[in-house]
């Protein structure tokens, strides 16, 4: 039983590294690429600066939408999924 | 009107009461109910009471009971801004009214197009709602934001509000917009339909939320660290988190302040894209040609 549990809170607390690790690559790249060309056309076009940078953090905010699905998922699979899991497991047992 | 009367200045203060009670209210009922724990913990909203209901209880949670803090707050700032509007101005407040009108009016106008004239009022609804939500976390109370039920109620609102201009276009015109490019594609239209309104909730939740667990999860490292660092020193000395002065303040800066706005901004300009682009102008342009045609037909029946 306490191995079950174990098991249970290890692969949870796994996973949830294993998401957010996976979840944030894609992200981070594409939001570094968003600024380093925002940072082009703002060297380029010095006095767009306003424009170009409300543009690239709308930009940016949605690009980082993919990172906070992988973050609900982590929290739910820390907080939420290890007390239904062992409900289950109890259950199962009895 | 006169400005300097004692009658104006009566209103004016109770539109201030307005703005300043509800606030008050929700710091007592927070400081009244809060459980008695110790160490930092992470939780959701809490439930004061459950109303029995046909198919699913109803949950009266703190979230609830913010979100209406903040509708009678924003209700105050607008009677507050708008007593004593006149042509020729007398009243600063006036001028920062008009400012915000104007620059949602060119927002709108910008990105929505001429025919959504009339949604100005939503999006600073929206925007307020939204922005003055997350800045509840400044005064401790819990930002209605970071709960899922909150903000998904917002984004199921913008969702019928794209499905009711997505219709204007006629019904047909509708269904057929599912099998486009081609037929095979229609589960996947419709999930991206339904993806809207999910995407939409998840973003603005998760940003508000993740703020407020990193925050959680710096100050529970600085008191560690600040226990690793004074431990040694005997009593009440080695229990001072030296460290948990000033460092959470500087985050909450960005988490709190700068995350909150953004992404009601983010919310607000996303409602306006997803209506504006979901309206079919020429379908609806066509429609209207047949309408009138078939009225004039009619009239000239009837005559």
């Amino acid at each position: 039983m306490e191995l079950a549990i174990g098991i249970i809170l290890g692969c949870c607390a796994l996973g949830a590294g294993l998401c957010m690790g996976i979840g944030a690559l894609g992200p981070g790249i594409g939001e570094g690429n968003a600024v380093s060309k925002a940072c082009e056309a703002i060297g380029r076009q010095p006095e767009s600066k306003s424009a170009v940078s409300s543009t690239m953090i709308m930009g940016c905010a949605i690009a980082e939408t993919t990172g906070i699905y992988a973050l609900v998922i982590a929290i739910l699979l820390i907080f939420v999924a290890p007390n239904i899991l062992i409900n289950i497991l109890v259950n199962a047992v009895k | 009107m006169d400005t300097k009367s004692l009658r104006f200045k009566i209103i004016d203060g109770l539109y201030i009461a307005m703005m300043i009670i509800p606030v008050i209210i929700g710091i007592v009922i927070q400081v009244l109910t809060k459980p008695e724990s110790s160490g930092i913990t992470i939780t959701g909203a809490r439930i004061f009471f459950t109303i029995p209901m046909p198919i699913q209880n109803l949950l009266i949670t703190e979230a609830q009971l913010n979100s209406a803090v903040v509708i009678v707050v924003i209700l105050g700032i607008c009677l507050f801004m708008t007593h004593g509007l006149s042509k020729d101005i007398k009243l600063k407040r006036q001028h920062l009214a008009e400012i915000i009108v104007e620059k949602i009016d060119a927002m709108v106008n910008e990105n929505m197009g001429e025919y959504f004239k009339g949604f100005s009022p939503f999006i600073i609804a929206i925007l307020a709602l939204s922005g003055l939500s997350s800045l509840m976390s400044l005064l401790g109370l819990f930002p209605p934001t970071s709960d899922i039920n909150i903000v998904a109620g917002w984004a199921i609102l913008v969702f019928i509000l794209i499905t009711y201009y997505k219709l204007k276009g006629g019904f047909l015109s509708y269904l057929k917009g599912f099998t486009e490019p081609i037929f095979v594609m229609t589960p996947l239209n419709i999930l991206g339909e339904i993806a809207t309104p999910v995407s939409m909730a998840f973003r603005h939740y998760g940003n508000i939320m993740s703020g407020s667990v990193i925050a959680v999860l710096i100050a529970v490292a600085l008191q560690g660290l600040s226990n690793m660092v004074l431990g040694w020193l005997p009593g009440a000395l080695g229990d001072i988190p030296f460290l948990q002065m000033g460092i959470p303040a500087v985050l909450s800066l960005y988490f709190d302040i700068f995350s909150g706005c953004i992404q009601a901004y983010i919310f607000a300009m996303l409602t306006m894209l997803n209506i504006s682009g979901a309206f079919p102008q020429d379908e609806f342009e066509k429609r209207m040609k047949k309408k009138l045609a078939k009225k004039e037909k009619v009239l000239q029946i009837n005559n």
